[in-house]
């Protein structure tokens, strides 16, 4: 993975948002677009390319990309279910709904369906207890789930991937 | 009494010529007219507590920031929100991002910072787009950018997105964190006040905290600090969430009672699906947990308040705390223990691994609660657990430790005999919930609206 020169530019104007020989504070800005470049996970090439675009040491790079939950270290499917777990979401049924991802895509956490289409990720309180239960898919939240608005989600993420095929 | 979302439901508000015309960014051309030192004397007078948590007064927080010459300063907006719980900064930033910016321009106008950041948690990415909008609206409309309104005074915001950390709330967790770096917290002293982002003097300060600056601005610190009673002044946002029948954000001015706020129509509407009130967690995921009947009334048996003092009223032996206004809810059908074990789950993710006995210890509390929870639990793992969370408790680099220990320490103080009853009933407690019991007795009339 290489930053086409749109995306430099991107690095380049967060780059700008800090005082002079501060930029390594654009590290987490730029992984996230590193990620999104590189198929929805940081391989080690891509970490160095980053390291390399901010003049860092990889080091710096792969210690904090494995700190924070959002950057993934392994390949994943096209579209990660994150489905919250924590108490709030909890009470509301969130167990049901992950039962119910695992069953429908006979896959268990953390896994990712054979074709490569559906990776489901467990995760902790996502800002959203209100309106549980819900998940986290790519940028945005899906609320109030029930197993009819799983099945609806599948069935829309699979007509998209069609559709850019 | 609405001060924050008095125009929430004005529809095109999220936009710059909406909110502007609703009496947007007066609070910034009043504040331009006054020095710097007199904004944060409003905000003193104002009484205004930090919404992030803790409820340290802003004002006095303000006053402490280093004025080194030839240093720069900056304003951190800690939008981390991550506790379990809270969803309220959420929608200020996303109904009405404009109230934020234009309460961290006034802002950082007193506070001389020209390079603003507000770290939002990066799950919130399409906030992050909406803030842009608004700050680039901001900008075209002359509220940002260079010698703004012809005073001299220079200024931009710029939002950063966090790689998914709930220990990046912590304020020195969230600088290192900007800093491009893990979100390990420092050890204070230093305070971010001398030494925060870059080594410079930092305030940092919760998204709704900023927002309140705007009325306080407004309509004067006086004025805001008659809202309210006693300590808690102004208005408070609470996120509601768990088992009642309309969870949402509600704006209270903090003289409700909290049987008034679950119970009746203008707020919770009391609990969903004709269940009973079995417990209450006030704050967010880290304060303690209360069984229905200390969570309407004190110890003394006088109703409890939705308010700072009111909520902490018997410490933690028989109270709680306001915290992060993450007001969750348990039906009597609801299990205390598997709750905590979520909990404990959640604090062991998050735990960042300097201190051992936050690692660990979150590490065995989630093993034993699971445990218990799943049948396998003996009673020594009960007098076990309040061991280890009491060597967690004071002895950690950050409050994550005692955040990890509270909700522990608490669902034992006030339900230890549904702990018992996992013990004794490991097949039982695999079917259902232990939801009968003394503490949703002496319930419950509900209040009409
Ligand atoms: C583990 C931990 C997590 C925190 N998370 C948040 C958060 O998500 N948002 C927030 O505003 N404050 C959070 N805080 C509190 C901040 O450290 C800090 O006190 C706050 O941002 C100060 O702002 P305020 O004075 O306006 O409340 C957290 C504290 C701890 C110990
Ligand atoms: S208390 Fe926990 S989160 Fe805080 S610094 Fe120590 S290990 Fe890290
Ligand atoms: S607990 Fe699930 S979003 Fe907060």
């Amino acid at each position: 993975m290489k930053f086409s020169q749109e995306k430099l530019n991107k690095v380049k104007e967060i780059m700008a948002r800090y005082p002079e020989g501060k930029h390594k504070s654009a590290l987490i800005p730029v992984l996230h677009i590193a990620q999104e470049e590189n198929g929805g996970w940081l391989s080690t090439e891509a970490m160095d390319h980053v390291a390399e675009v901010l003049n860092i040491l990889p080091i710096e790079v792969y210690e904090v990309a494995t700190f924070y939950t959002m950057f993934n270290l392994k390949p994943v499917g096209k579209y990660i279910f994150e489905v919250c777990r924590t108490g709030p979401c909890m009470l509301n049924g969130s167990d049901q709904i992950i039962d119910y991802i695992k069953e429908k895509l006979s896959i268990k956490e953390g896994e990712t369906t054979p074709d490569g289409m559906f990776t489901l990720k467990p995760a902790e309180c996502l800002g959203a207890c209100g309106y549980a239960p819900m998940m986290q898919l790519g940028n945005h939240f899906r609320e109030h789930l029930t197993k009819e608005k799983v099945d609806a989600i599948i069935d829309e993420c699979r007509k998209n991937a069609a559709k850019n095929n | 009494m609405k001060l924050l979302l008095e125009h929430a439901h004005v529809e095109g508000i999220r936009y710059y010529d909406t909110y502007r015309k609703n009496g947007g960014y007066r609070s910034v051309e009043k504040a331009f007219k006054m020095t710097p030192e007199e904004i944060v004397e409003e905000v003193k007078k104002s009484g205004l507590r930090g919404r992030g948590g803790a409820g340290f007064p802003t004002g006095m927080k303000w006053s402490f920031l280093a004025k080194p010459e030839g240093v720069p300063r900056h304003l951190v907006c800690n939008a981390d929100e991550s506790e379990p719980g809270t969803f309220k900064d959420r929608y200020l930033m996303e109904f009405i991002p404009h109230l934020l910016i234009e309460g961290l321009i006034v802002s950082s106008f007193a506070l001389g910072s020209n390079a603003t950041y507000i770290y939002i948690r990066g799950e919130y990415a399409w906030i992050v787009d909406i803030l842009e909008q608004a700050i680039q609206e901001a900008k075209n409309n002359g509220w940002l950018g260079k010698n703004i309104l012809n005073t001299g005074f220079d200024c931009e915001i710029y939002v950063q997105r966090g790689g998914g950390a709930y220990i990046c709330g912590e304020e020195t967790a969230l600088i290192e964190s900007l800093e491009g770096k893990r979100g390990n917290p420092r050890i204070k002293p230093p305070f971010p006040a001398i030494q925060g982002v870059w080594m410079r003097p930092t305030v940092v300060n919760n998204v709704e905290t900023l927002a309140a600056v705007v009325p306080i601005i407004n309509n004067g610190g006086e004025a805001y600090a008659k809202i309210g009673v006693g300590k808690s002044t102004g208005t408070k946002l609470l996120s509601v969430c768990g088992n009642v029948k309309k969870p949402g954000i509600y704006e209270i001015d903090m003289t409700q009672t909290v049987e008034e706020f679950i119970f009746s129509d203008e707020y919770c509407g009391g609990i969903a699906n004709g269940k009973k009130l079995k417990a209450c967690i006030p704050g967010g995921s880290s304060v303690p947990i209360l069984p229905a009947n200390l969570t309407l009334k004190t110890a003394k048996g006088e109703a409890r308040y939705m308010n700072y003092e009111s909520l902490a009223d018997g410490g933690f032996a028989t109270g709680s705390m306001m915290g992060s206004g993450g007001f969750i809810v348990l039906d009597d059908s609801q299990c205390v223990v598997r709750h905590t074990m979520t909990l404990a789950r959640f604090y062991n993710h998050e735990s960042c691994g300097q201190c051992s006995p936050c690692r660990e210890g979150t590490g065995w509390m989630y093993k034993i609660l699971k445990n218990i929870e799943y049948g396998k639990g003996k009673m020594s793992d009960i007098d076990l657990l309040w061991d280890i969370q009491r060597k967690i408790e004071g002895n950690t680099i950050c409050p994550l430790g005692d955040a990890a220990a509270w909700p522990v320490a608490a669902a034992i103080r006030h339900f230890r005999d549904e702990f018992e009853w996992h013990v004794n009933n490991p097949d039982e407690a695999q079917q259902r919930n232990y939801g009968l019991a003394h503490y949703a007795d002496p319930i419950h009339v509900p209040v009409t609206a």
